[in-house]
């Protein structure tokens, strides 16, 4: 263990980027899938209870449901796992980022380069200022009209990769063997967002899954305009979603009707 | 009298702009490039103060190639444009400005499309289907207006070009003797001969 942060250990490692990758693996599990037509991006919630207002949450907020999915810019959205402060920090940086493309060049951020501003920034903290790195992986859903849909992946090192699939936070070896298996290179939203609500409901700690519990998300393109259309789902539009797939919780006031 | 004019086509861009490079009464050069090739779809004349012209045009030109270089995509036409338009509008706005009027014409390839766009020294920006910069826009544009066809093809763009320049040779008192003329489509940037 080292008081420096931005010093190698023995073995030639980081210990600083070792432990924010261990406290990421212990966060909220965050599911990124691409498919040919879209991004499906969907999160597990650790911070719950009655006594949580979720009132704004309910209008759906405009950039984001508060905890884990939020929008970066109309064409990248973004779900974190690890120190939720640190997170929203990162999310402020990427949204200033992608403005000041907005301003520089006149056009939305094509998604590996917003990527990269934050990659830059987080590699800056192993390196400079003696201070601790960000705790917090983070998945980019985006498309720019370069490479179309991409789906990327970084962590506290700031490394970066595009992805076909991916997870992030704890669980995630688990999805991602359950993603290897089922994924198809050709793959359509629809049949995505069935997959990750799959995939989520077997590996979130939860016996059922429900709008308290999941946040999620998803990246097209508007058919006419053909502009990328960011969706973060409201609640409701969550517990719709589960009923459409047979993932709802079963009212048990039926349930003791039909006994 | 430096004199550019441009004009779009279907598919291109076409940009042309006179090679002398004078100093009072004295023609110093008859063969001067004043279009840079910013990019593979990209273009751009350029004309104004000796010496501002050139170094302005070069730091345009090395930072679209370091985007370009470090993004591994070019920047669109629409985006260089606005991006040297804001650089032009911070400089107004220094302590010593760069007086350099420019026409840039690009080829975007990811919706095939052809741009070109009027942008002075005080960073106004036009998206328009032809332009021209110098004493020659007196004649260009009546002409251009009048003969100018947006969808036509690259020998019609020559052919209207053609009038342009022969109009300001006929009727402007120091008409340049020769011009340089480059085409921009979807293969990327070449010189014509007129």
């Amino acid at each position: 263990f080292s008081g420096r942060t931005t010093v190698f250990s023995p073995e030639g490692s980081l210990y600083q980027i070792e432990y924010a990758m261990e406290a990421i693996s212990h966060a909220g599990t965050v599911l990124g899938v691409l498919a040919k037509d879209g991004i499906v991006l969907a999160a597990e919630k650790k911070v719950t209870g009655k006594l949580l207002d979720l009132s704004v949450e309910k209008e759906g907020s405009y950039g984001g449901s508060g905890e884990k999915i939020f929008l970066l810019n109309s064409n990248v959205v973004a779900g974190v796992a690890g120190y939720t402060a640190d997170a929203t920090s990162l999310i402020n940086y990427a949204r200033s980022a992608a403005q000041q493309h907005l301003l520089s060049y006149n056009e939305d951020i094509p998604v590996e380069l917003l990527a990269q501003r934050l990659c830059d920034l987080k590699q800056g903290y192993t390196q400079f200022g003696g201070l601790r790195p960000f705790g917090v992986s983070l998945l980019y859903a985006g498309h720019d009209p370069h490479y179309q849909f991409q789906l990327y992946h970084s962590d506290p090192s700031g490394n970066y990769s595009g992805w076909k699939a991916t997870c992030i936070g704890a669980n995630s070896g688990t999805a991602q063997s359950l993603l290897k298996q089922e994924y198809k290179d050709d793959i359509s939203v629809e049949d995505a967002i069935g997959l990750v609500l799959r995939t989520m409901s077997k590996t979130m700690d939860s016996t059922t899954l429900g709008s308290e519990k999941l946040e999620f998300s998803t990246l097209t393109l508007d058919s006419t305009t053909k502009q990328p259309k960011a969706k973060i789902y409201r609640p409701t539009e969550i517990d719709a979603l589960l009923q459409k797939h047979g993932l709802a919780k079963k009212d048990e006031d039926t349930e003791m009707a039909a006994a | 009298m430096e004199c550019s004019f441009a004009l779009v086509g279907k598919d291109y861009v076409l940009v042309a702009a006179d090679t002398t490079a004078a100093r009072s009464i004295v023609k110093m050069k008859v063969d001067e490039d004043k279009i840079k090739t910013l990019s593979p779809h990209l273009l751009m004349a350029y004309s104004g103060e000796p010496g501002d012209t050139v170094q302005f045009a070069e730091y345009i030109e090395r930072n679209i190639r370091l985007y370009h270089i470090r993004n591994f995509h070019p920047l669109r036409p629409q985006s260089a444009a606005a991006w040297v338009r804001r650089s032009l509008a911070q400089s107004l706005r220094s302590r010593s400005p760069y007086t350099v009027n420019l026409l840039l014409g690009g080829y975007d390839v990811a919706s095939d499309a052809p741009h070109l766009y009027w942008i002075d020294y005080l960073g106004t920006q036009a998206a328009v289907p032809f332009a021209s910069h110098g004493y020659g826009s007196y004649f260009a544009l009546s002409l251009l207006d009048r003969y100018h066809n947006p969808d036509g093809t690259l020998e019609e763009g020559l052919a209207t070009l053609r009038r342009v320049i022969d109009e300001t040779a006929k009727r402007l008192v120091v008409a340049p003797g020769n011009y340089k003329v480059k085409v921009v489509d979807k293969n990327g940037v070449r010189e014509v001969a007129l």
